[in-house]
């Protein structure tokens, strides 16, 4: 699957951020040509394909889903000086910007995020958390005049990070980059849709999760699944620590794909659950459980559907989400193609009822 | 040379690492740029790179204690000796224990911790194994996720103490060892109207623009005799300024160093403006009749300047030429630098260009005359 680690470093560098998917729906509609027998593109920007199963009729059918869409910035003002004022959209970590590269707008502007120097701060301004309100990103304009001829109010913007390999280690091949949240969803549901199986396969590349889980909902109403599964950059806070503090790692990297059973947006489906683990069991792969109670998915969306939909999240755990970089294992990616792959061939209608 | 080749030489220069105390990597890089531009090269022994271009006066009979060569172009004494400096060290982390894949550190030079977290990396690893990786290793300054954080943590500046860096892998923390250098990374990248961004443009500007002005000179006649030296060790105590001070023992010095760039929501009692120029140091530290000196060349050369006030220690290396041997008359030239000590300080090239052209100029007016008159200034 080394060809799984090209594609996560495209999806990872390209700029998508909530509202400004494009340039990564682009990217995922390349990859994916041929894969699937059909797509649309919804009034959201969400990208939806259709991929019908191999299985005896009535086929399930099952919704795989990842977000397209990065946290990131929106220039707010432009400053008579020059300067850039932002704000965030859909939370990036304020504590990580300082002295970082971001790139603005359609044209992927550069600029940087000023600290200014710790020599000319007292005490109290260097151990002060500087909010989000207060920073500005420079791209060297001198006045509002050469600035506003390059930004307008309204611009996204991101990290400039680019994507690198840490360790090739087989045992443990780990990569850093931006946006794993949720490229690496998107990633891997790009590896499943190079599969065929029995049941039919909605598969979605999302919009705006980061803003709300907007797409997924207009998404899952429009396709009408009968179950489904969501693929996601997890929260992970496996650094290690004193043994006397009580905090949850949530996940931890490398421990293999961890499967949600409760957050603030869902409780995963009793079914769904069996399902996955009865997988993981058969197929010899390594599951982890994420620790309840933290952060919200697209399943939050998909699950509230019409009806209700049984739901399930398979998550990759990406350490330091929501700022300039995350780092994941690679084999946590494809062990989690590995299970939802299995799962499409396992599910049955029996798995949806919410007996045994 | 001309601002593009100055350009291309920063951005070579700031993107080698070289941490204080380990100035190798950027060390070799000096040498290589420099070469076109000077005599000899040489590099003492705590590291520190001294680029030697004999000026038309020659020497009568080559080096003295200062250690230079024997034989040089012409048979007439030179009238003087000048010693540039500019510190080719930054600041960077340095590490004290390895736990798994994670590494905790400490600082070299200061180090802001704000706009460390969420922070690239390199780690020059010298444990078993190490020697895969020349280049070093890649690393990432985690941040925890606001997730799982509460409101009061989400509010606290992580202390250094607090912060690691991660590899990626046990593995590879396994080929690192106490005391490894750390280099930020901080990519070389061209903004609007000049202005540049990277990792230690403190003092690799400074390098730069002394580096420009020997190029500069190639062109100029110079009676004096001149040593350009990147200095090692600037920002733990301007160590390598000191040693080389004593080595070259000058008749007069200009050091090249960085000051704090018009920063908006600064003080700008405390800061000088953007390309307005080379910024010329004025205060104890400054010998009167070098800034006077200085002063007169840029306005005969028509090239504006920043006077900055400077009421004590400078903290750059020349507090420490200043004082090495006898005594040693000193300036201090400029160049406005913002953001300092971060990943993305920022620049104007033409300032670096304009702080060649001042040296260059400096340096080619410099006579027989010139020491003889610097007494009555003080």
């Amino acid at each position: 699957m080394a060809d799984l680690r090209a594609v996560l470093e495209k999806l990872s560098n390209e700029f998508g951020v909530s509202g400004r998917e494009r340039a990564v729906r682009a990217l995922v509609k390349n990859e994916i040509e041929g894969l699937v027998d059909r797509l649309t593109v919804d009034a959201l920007g969400n990208l939806i394909t259709y991929k019908a199963g191999d299985g005896p009729e009535p086929r399930l059918r099952v919704m795989l889903s990842a977000h397209m869409d990065e946290v990131g910035f929106m220039i707010t003002k432009v400053e008579k000086n020059g300067l850039l004022r932002f704000a965030g959209v859909g939370g990036p970590d304020q504590r990580t910007l300082l002295g970082k590269r971001v790139v603005i707008g359609d044209e992927r502007l550069p600029g940087i995020i000023g600290a200014p120097p710790p020599h000319l701060l007292s005490r109290d301004q260097l151990n002060r958390i500087v909010p989000i309100e207060e920073m500005a990103i420079d791209i060297g304009a001198t006045g509002d005049k050469e600035a506003g001829g390059k930004v307008k109010v309204g611009d996204y913007a991101t990290f400039a990070t680019r994507f690198s390999v840490l360790s090739d280690d087989p045992a443990f091949p780990t990569v850093r980059g931006k946006a794993f949240d949720d490229r690496v969803g998107c990633t891997v549901l790009i590896g499943l849709l190079a599969e065929h199986y029995p049941v039919d396969i909605v598969g979605l590349f999302s919009v705006q999760e980061e803003v709300g889980l907007r797409g997924a909902r207009v998404a899952a109403y429009r396709t009408e699944p009968d179950a489904a599964i969501a693929l996601e950059g997890n929260t992970c806070d496996d650094t290690p620590r004193l043994p006397d503090e009580e905090t949850s790692p949530v996940t931890r990297v490398g421990d293999g794909p961890a499967i949600t059973i409760m957050d603030r947006s869902f409780f995963t489906h009793p079914g769904m659950l069996r399902l996955f683990r009865e997988t993981a069991a058969a197929e010899g792969i390594p599951i982890q459980y994420r620790a309840p109670g933290f952060g919200g998915t697209d399943t939050g969306a998909i699950h509230l559907s019409r009806a209700g939909v049984p739901s399930i999240q398979a998550g990759i755990p990406c350490r330091y989400i929501h700022g300039p970089a995350s780092i994941l294992n690679m084999n946590d990616l494809t062990n989690t193609v590995r299970l939802a792959g299995a799962a499409l061939r396992r599910i049955n209608r029996g798995y949806l009822t919410r007996e045994n | 040379m001309d601002k593009v080749e100055i350009g291309r030489m920063l951005r070579r220069l700031t993107q080698a690492d070289g941490l204080s105390g380990a100035e190798e990597r950027v060390g070799a890089v000096v040498q290589e740029v420099v070469r076109p531009y000077a005599a000899e090269v040489r590099v003492t022994p705590l590291g520190s790179v001294i680029a030697y271009e004999p000026g038309t006066g020659g020497h009568e009979s080559g080096g003295s204690e200062a250690g230079a060569p024997a034989e040089t172009a012409a048979g007439r004494a030179a009238p003087g000796r000048l010693m540039l400096a500019a510190h080719m060290d930054e600041i960077g982390l340095i590490v004290t224990r390895v736990e798994g894949s994670f590494l905790h550190v400490g600082r070299v030079g200061g180090a802001d911790p704000r706009s460390l977290l969420a922070q690239e990396v390199t780690v020059y690893a010298t444990g078993p194994g190490a020697d895969k990786y020349p280049d070093g290793l890649p690393g990432y300054i985690g941040s925890r996720p606001p997730h799982v954080l509460s409101e009061q943590e989400r509010s606290k500046v992580v202390p250094l103490d607090a912060l690691r860096v991660d590899l990626g892998s046990p593995a590879l923390g396994a080929s690192v060892r106490v005391g490894d250098r750390i280099a930020v990374c901080g990519d070389y990248t061209e903004l609007l109207g000049g202005r540049v961004a990277s990792k230690a443009l403190d003092d690799r500007a400074g390098v730069a623009a002394m580096l420009g002005a020997l190029g500069y000179l190639a062109g100029m006649q110079h009676s004096w005799d001149v040593y350009a030296v990147a200095t090692i060790q600037e920002e733990v105590g301007e160590m390598g300024a000191a040693t080389a001070a004593f080595g070259v023992a000058p008749d007069i010095a200009v050091a090249i160093d960085v000051t704090f760039g018009d920063t908006p929501g600064l003080d700008d009692t405390e800061t000088v403006e953007m390309d307005k120029g080379p910024v010329i140091g004025w205060g104890p530290n400054m010998h009167p009749g070098m800034v006077k000196k200085l002063r007169e060349v840029a306005d005969d050369i028509e090239l504006a300047y920043v006077s900055e006030p400077v009421p004590g220690h400078s903290g750059t290396d020349a507090w420490a030429i200043q004082v090495s041997r006898e005594g040693v008359p000193t300036a201090l030239v400029g160049i406005a630098v913002r953001y300092m000590h971060s990943a993305t300080e920022m620049a104007v090239l033409a300032d670096v260009d304009r702080t060649a052209r001042l040296l260059a100029a400096f340096i080619s007016r410099l006579d027989g005359e010139f020491l003889a008159h610097l007494p009555e200034e003080v």
